[in-house]
């Protein structure tokens, strides 16, 4: 759509320019469109096209939109838009106003399927000599699709003259196309058809691969079919290989989503043991305090809306961290050592968390925003990476990482560590070691408030968002290994990358099916998830 | 040799609760069918319905505390194995429809019509035979859970663990039942009976009837309960919940204890499901879901675990209040149950039940500090 509109666009500017120099010669061309029926619109729309004047562009297009008429009082050809009862009149080619008449004064000129056809082909082949790079491309492109025989002339011309490589590829691409399929592939020499095979395959998407098939397929001769049929095992393999490399892509921002989503329970859940179902109520305090952050934005320096993310981050984290101490101080330390009831006292907690939410922001989604900077896709290669996923990958490795770096680098890490690992001890040390497990709790859940910025993109910002990430965060922690970190990156991203390869196989539920079925079994070979902590500290 | 094992389980409370269960077998179908209307001791088929679906809970309840009040496993997966034997029943009134349908067709469901589906599944097979169905409600959850109960028991997947992948099974199952081409009705499941062994659905008397089937059931499942706890069994299961690896060190074989009575449980909870279904006239993959498996727990929780009869009224009490404040306070209801999970787990360790052991227990003087406090004995199950 954006393409088709650019497009126009261009097409207007340049029509805008060269006007008034040829508007002269082709005059009886257009008046030639409105009589003589259909064939007698379709050779005059090939004698346009055929004077390779880009002038023609908007006559045609309003011919194909169906506003171009025969003024019954004089004949002569109009553009005609309706407004109330009457028309406005403009000339095609000047675009100067000609008054209004009645519906009555004028009579459209009516177009058919072949008629259609021969509009689009003909639109293409004027355009290939646009000034604009950007046409010429889409030009090509119509033609590629169109496979327009008669398109055939003004593309290699236009190919002689082109300077830009990539839009000589795309025409070059199109003259394939056509040779391969018109009646001209008859008389191809073995080279030439070799030639136009190795183009569309150097092309190397889904378009090229449909139409080496056709051709492989058609009543072409047997050295081009031998040939396109090779062109085509090659293009497949080539498109598995990027499918594949897409899937990989998938899987890894699935990955990264999951290890998102279960990074703060490694802490909470692997580090100090606590079963925190509430923890999906953290990521979806977190989204709705980004929803927060960005209506502020919104309301008061709409100007800076692409900075909201990165103020929504600390708000979340803040936020997010201050609910999780509040519930360690209040219910979970009394809890420690009985992580059954933990696991129900939470789960209490966040059924009174959802409500609360609930009644609050109301059971409907939020509508939360993406900064430019997150929106849009870029191609790399034959993959299609939007920016929005990309930066949660980098995101999501960057929370890791810095995790990492605190649990092993600072004094506070190594106080949790001390503390998980032998509590009297700690506190015979001298760590004071209730703080440590509220403000421990407090980072977990501040993960997953970070966790929230980032779902608030990709997710639906409601009440129940953080339901459908909680079983999957506890599948990640303990397919990797709880009180590992490591442990939780490599489970996520494999049971992210496991989820996007079987979903094409055995469709998505299915898929989702499967990776539970295999997570149970794989606990049962290894109960202790992928990397288990070994020693005394297993049992305690 | 069978009545020695059912009585060796009646003690005092045993004698309360068949005793309870009893003068509800016979007062309320005298109170709904015999009782003119405008008696105030009239009770509506409406409210035997809800009864009989509490007893349901109740009956899921009683499953659920054999296996985490006893062995110590906390299942976080039971509504799976009360939604099969659901289902198993569902399927059976399925088949009884027969012709009545919307689309009229004699053998297939209207589902399955709609899905253009030419014939019969496998598995549907035998589903119109009512003996078939009762064998297939106790069969289907007890060869899950053996089979599931099996590979993680023998590998010595215990505690948490257990309960996550517990989980995992019920919301695995819960997608697996929501696809269409399951042959289970997908997400709308199985509904629109019409009749049971002959009987209209609808009618009050049948309405009784499986209501006393539900006391019965309940009855009956208590009796089996106490009695594999008051036998020796009992006492092992006991022991391996407090201490594992002491009973196993002790050349007792732990995991074919802990398969019987998690098996024994599933097949109780089928029980409960299919004696919910034709009373709730529904089953659908909703009851699959991992909340509800939660929820039965809390139920455990609150009346007492670990005491059988605590199940009970814990099933009975919390539903009732559900029932309450999902007709009265909407909002509330989640806040008062999460409220209730907090509450329950913090102040009421033993549950309604043991609140009169608790408070003599405190009259001394205050516990010591909740973290010295923090490796009761009991730790691995608790």
């Amino acid at each position: 759509m954006r393409r088709a509109l650019r497009w126009l666009m261009a097409v207007c500017v340049v029509v805008a320019t060269s006007t008034a120099a040829y508007a002269a010669d082709l005059r009886p061309l257009v008046q030639a469109l409105g009589s003589g029926g259909y064939s007698g619109t379709e050779k005059a729309l090939a004698q346009l096209s055929e004077a390779g004047d880009p002038a023609a562009v908007p006559v045609i297009e309003a011919l194909q939109a169906g506003d171009l008429y025969v003024r019954k009082s004089d004949g002569t050809v109009v553009v005609a838009r309706k407004s109330g009862d009457a028309f406005t009149l403009t000339d095609p080619l000047t675009r100067a106003a000609l008054g209004d008449a009645p519906a009555a004064a004028v009579e459209k000129i009516r177009i058919n399927n072949s008629l259609r056809r021969a509009i689009s082909a003909s639109l293409g082949a004027l355009t290939l000599m646009s000034p604009d790079a950007g046409v010429r491309r889409s030009a090509a492109d119509a033609v590629f699709k169109s496979r327009d025989a008669s398109a055939l002339e003004t593309l290699s011309a236009a190919i002689a003259k082109e300077q830009d490589k990539g839009v000589r590829a795309a025409m070059e691409q199109a003259r394939a196309a056509i040779l391969l399929t018109g009646e001209a592939a008859s008389k191809m020499t073995d080279a030439d058809i070799q030639a136009a095979t190795d183009t569309l395959t150097a092309r190397g998407d889904r378009d090229a691969l449909v139409l080496l098939n056709m051709v492989a397929g058609s009543g072409a001769s047997d050295v081009t079919k031998k040939l396109a049929a090779a062109a085509v095992s090659t293009l497949e393999q080539k498109l598995a290989f990027w499918a594949a490399l897409q899937n990989l892509w998938y899987g890894l921002s699935l990955g990264s989503v999951l290890l998102l989503a279960a990074i703060g329970l490694a802490v909470t859940f692997g580090v100090m043991g606590v079963i925190n179902m509430a923890h999906g109520e953290m990521v979806m305090i977190g989204a709705y305090t980004t929803f927060l952050v960005q209506e502020f934005f919104r309301a008061h320096a709409p100007g800076l809306f692409d900075l909201s993310i990165l103020v929504a981050l600390p708000a979340a984290f803040l936020v997010s961290g201050g609910v999780g101490i509040i519930i360690e101080r209040s219910v979970i330390r009394w809890l420690y050592g009985r992580p059954l009831e933990t696991l129900l006292a939470t789960w209490g907690l966040s059924l009174a968390l959802q409500q609360a939410v609930r009644s609050i922001f109301g059971p409907t989604n939020r509508e939360v925003g993406a900064p430019s900077w997150m929106s849009g896709a870029f191609e790399l290669g034959g993959l299609t990476i939007t920016y929005g996923r990309l930066w949660i990958v980098i995101f999501a490795f960057a929370v890791f990482a810095a995790l990492l770096v605190a649990l092993k680098r600072t004094w506070f890490g190594l106080s949790i560590r001390a503390v998980t690992q032998n509590r009297p001890m700690a506190n015979a040390m001298g760590i004071r070691t209730a703080r440590v497990d509220a403000l421990t709790f407090g980072l977990g859940s501040g993960i997953a408030g970070l966790a929230g910025v980032a779902l608030s993109q990709i997710d639906n910002v409601s009440p129940n968002l953080g339901q459908g990430y909680i079983l999957d965060s506890f599948m990640v922690v303990v397919f990797g290994g709880v009180g590992n970190l490591w442990g939780t990156l490599v489970g996520a991203l494999t049971l992210g990358s496991m989820n996007k390869f079987l979903e094409p196989y055995a469709g998505a539920v299915l898929g989702k099916i499967l990776v539970l079925i295999f997570i149970i079994l794989f606990i049962q070979r290894r109960p202790r998830g992928l990397f288990a902590l070994k020693g005394r500290a297993v049992e305690a | 040799m069978l009545l020695r094992f059912f009585l060796m389980g009646l003690d005092r409370k045993a004698g309360i609760v068949l005793t309870i269960l009893a003068i509800l077998a016979v007062a309320v179908p005298v109170m709904t069918l015999w009782v003119p209307a405008d008696s105030p001791f009239h009770l509506s088929v409406f409210t035997v319905s809800l009864l009989g679906k509490y007893l349901c809970f109740a009956l899921l309840a009683l499953a659920l505390d054999l296996v985490w009040g006893y062995c110590g496993i906390l299942s976080l997966g039971h509504a799976a194995f009360f939604a099969i034997g659901g289902y198993a029943m569902g399927m059976y009134l399925m088949r009884q429809i027969g012709p009545r349908g919307v689309y009229g067709n004699p053998v297939l469901p209207d589902f399955m019509v709609f899905l253009n589906w030419k014939e019969l599944p496998w598995y549907w097979w035998g589903f119109d035979q009512f003996w078939f169905a009762a064998v297939m409600v106790l069969v289907v959850p007890g060869a899950l859970a053996f089979a599931f109960g099996w590979f993680a028991f023998r590998s010595r997947v215990t505690g948490v663990y257990l309960s996550i992948i517990t989980q995992a099974l019920t919301f695995a199952l819960l997608l697996a039942f929501f696809r269409n081409d399951m042959g289970f009705g997908g997400n709308n499941g199985l509904t629109d009976f019409k009749d049971i062994l002959g009987y209209d659905i609808q009618a009050d008397t049948t309405r009784v009837a499986l209501f006393v089937a539900t006391v019965a059931a309940l009855a009956l499942s208590y009796m089996i309960a106490s009695g594999v706890i008051a036998s020796k069994l009992g006492k092992v299961l006991v022991a391996l919940r407090d201490a594992e690896s002491r009973v196993r060190f002790m050349g007792y074989d732990t995991e074919s204890y802990k398969l019987f009575a998690w098996t024994l449980s599933a097949c109780m909870a089928g029980v409960a499901g299919a004696l919910y279904v034709p009373q709730v006239g529904i089953i659908n993959p909703s009851e699959f879901a991992p909340a509800s498996s939660i929820e039965a727990v809390i139920w455990v929780a609150v009346g007492g675990r670990g005491t059988l009869a605590g199940a009970i009224l814990g099933a009975v009490l919390v539903n009732m209040g559900k029932s309450y404040f999902t007709g009265a306070l909407p909002e509330l209801w989640l806040f008062a149950l999460g409220g209730l999970f907090v509450a329950v787990t913090l102040f009421l360790p033993k549950g309604l039940l043991g609140l009169g052991a608790q408070l003599k227990a405190k009259l001394p003087g205050r516990k010591a500090s909740p973290l010295s406090n923090a490796q009761p004995a009991d730790q691995k199950g608790a």
